[in-house]
């Protein structure tokens, strides 16, 4: 049974070592997203019904539905929202991931990621800033009005601008931000960077108006994470290759809604394995307190679970001024993390431990032996919906999540007869 | 005499295992030592015991 699970997790690790994702283009929720629908709205995390959603998710999901138009307000949007009318389904379910509340509706642009080895594709929406914004469960007129500012002029722009370049070799450009500073998750300032130097001939090369080129690169300026949504989709489009290996025990997708943290496990195929999402342990905003924190929320774990985020946090010192602790404890969650992995990246090197290869490929048996969970870098929202982010720390899985996996494994392995 | 009181006659260094009051005390007492970040295989829950157990059959 070892020499076989071994041999499986190999294999998944080699896939997810192989992966190239790049960045082909921009479309729409509505026309590229496989199973969107004018009134389905995609989250973060497992599914999840309306009646057990935290307040960020719903206040994201008003947020959603008067940008659509299918709301005119608030109430009108809780009223449609509980009418059965809207279908709600988790966004790994498309082929997509959505930070924070990760509300996806069907006229928001959306990156297209392709990992060019094997041919999947995977989407996500275009970073709003920090502050008030739906994906931290904000909604109102100033939410409103950017994200129709997105829709009708910021992802056209970056459209035209990817058409010219052509596309974006995500991989290459991920190694060199874990080398710049930045993990990948909590820390995009470098990334950003290297975007904006990559792009910003072709958006003025675009047929815009001088006024709106501007605009648009005012914006990526202004958000340093504005590449977060970049990371995640090629982390998801290394990741999804690696999923249905039999007698894989690797960890190929993790996720939050704010309510469940789930899991998925390479051999036990789409099955979510949850427990209760956790409270984040940070550095909030003056104003704000731990209480104020809604439990972890959103698919930007994607990133932890690819290898970078809190797995490659040693190669971002300088994130402990967002949240929390000391660059001492940047390197031992980073060290840690590859005890609980099958591997080091062979792409994304951490310079402060000799280039050490990322600790890549999670393995519940390890994470059940060893009692050491992943280490998660992320953004705290307020449980109350329409207020947005309220902090930023550090949280980790309930272990849960990674036992009920292991059982379900063993007795699936029962059922096959190998046990 | 015997080596173990050698042993106490020269500075200790010690590497503590399992309860951190141990490695705390010495501490205090200005011992040099340094606490292992160890514990027991699957926490000691004997059902995840028994399950990473029947993984590990070489069959």
């Amino acid at each position: 049974m070892q020499e076989l699970i071994n041999k499986a997790n190999a294999e998944a690790v080699d896939r997810i070592q192989k992966a190239q994702p790049k960045v082909v283009g921009i479309g729409v929720a509505l026309n590229d997203i496989p199973g969107m629908t004018k009134k389905t709205i995609l989250h973060a995390g497992p599914p999840i019904t309306w009646d057990r959603m935290s307040g960020p998710l719903r206040g994201a999901i008003i947020g959603g539905l008067i940008y659509e138009g299918l709301a005119a307000d608030e109430a009108e949007a809780i009223k449609l929202a509980t009418s059965g009318e809207i279908t709600f389904d988790s966004c790994h379910h498309h082929n997509a991931v959505g930070p924070m509340a990760g509300v996806v509706t069907a006229s928001m642009p959306v990156w297209i990621v392709e990992n060019e080895t094997f041919g999947n594709r995977t989407y996500c929406t275009l970073n709003e800033g920090l502050g008030k914004v739906l994906r931290f469960g904000a909604f109102g007129e100033e939410v409103t009005t950017r994200l129709k500012w997105m829709a009708s002029i910021l992802g056209p722009v970056l459209k035209e601008a990817l058409a010219l370049h052509g596309p974006i070799d995500l991989k290459t450009m991920i190694a060199q931000v874990i080398q710049m500073g930045d993990e990948g998750h909590n820390r995009n300032k470098a990334g950003t960077s290297l975007l904006i130097r990559e792009i910003a001939p072709y958006i003025v090369m675009t047929s815009y108006s001088n006024e709106d080129k501007i605009d648009v690169l005012k914006f990526l300026n202004s958000n340093d994470h504005f590449f977060l949504n970049l990371t995640m989709p090629a982390a998801k489009s290394a990741l999804d290759p690696a999923a249905n290996i039999p007698y894989s025990t690797i960890v190929y997708g993790m996720a939050r809604n704010g309510t469940d943290f789930g899991i998925r496990v390479s051999a036990l195929g789409d099955r979510w394995f949850t427990g209760p999402a956790e409270i984040i342990d940070g550095l909030f905003f003056p104003g704000y307190t731990k209480e104020d924190g809604n439990p972890d929320i959103g698919d930007s774990v994607i990133t932890e679970t690819s290898g970078i985020g809190g797995f490659a946090m040693a190669a971002a010192p300088a994130i402990v001024q967002f949240v929390g602790g000391t660059p001492a404890d940047a390197v031992n969650y980073s060290t840690m993390m590859y005890e609980i992995t099958e591997a080091e990246n062979i792409a994304y090197k951490i310079p402060v431990l000799n280039f050490r290869g990322t600790p890549t490929g999670i393995d519940i048996r390890k994470v059940v032996e060893t009692q050491i969970l992943p280490i998660i870098n992320t953004g705290i929202a307020h449980k109350n919906a329409g207020v947005g982010q309220v902090g930023a720390g550090l949280v980790r899985p309930p272990m849960k999540c990674f036992e009920d996996a292991l059982e379900a494994f063993v007795i699936k392995m029962e059922q096959e007869g190998i046990l | 005499m015997s080596r173990i009181n050698e042993l106490f006659k020269q500075d200790l260094k010690v590497v503590n295992m399992g309860l951190e009051s141990f490695y705390n005390d010495l501490k205090a007492q200005k011992v040099e030592t340094i606490h292992m970040n160890w514990r027991p295989r699957a926490g000691g829950n004997p059902k995840m015991l028994a399950l990473l157990k029947r993984l590990n059959t070489k069959k």
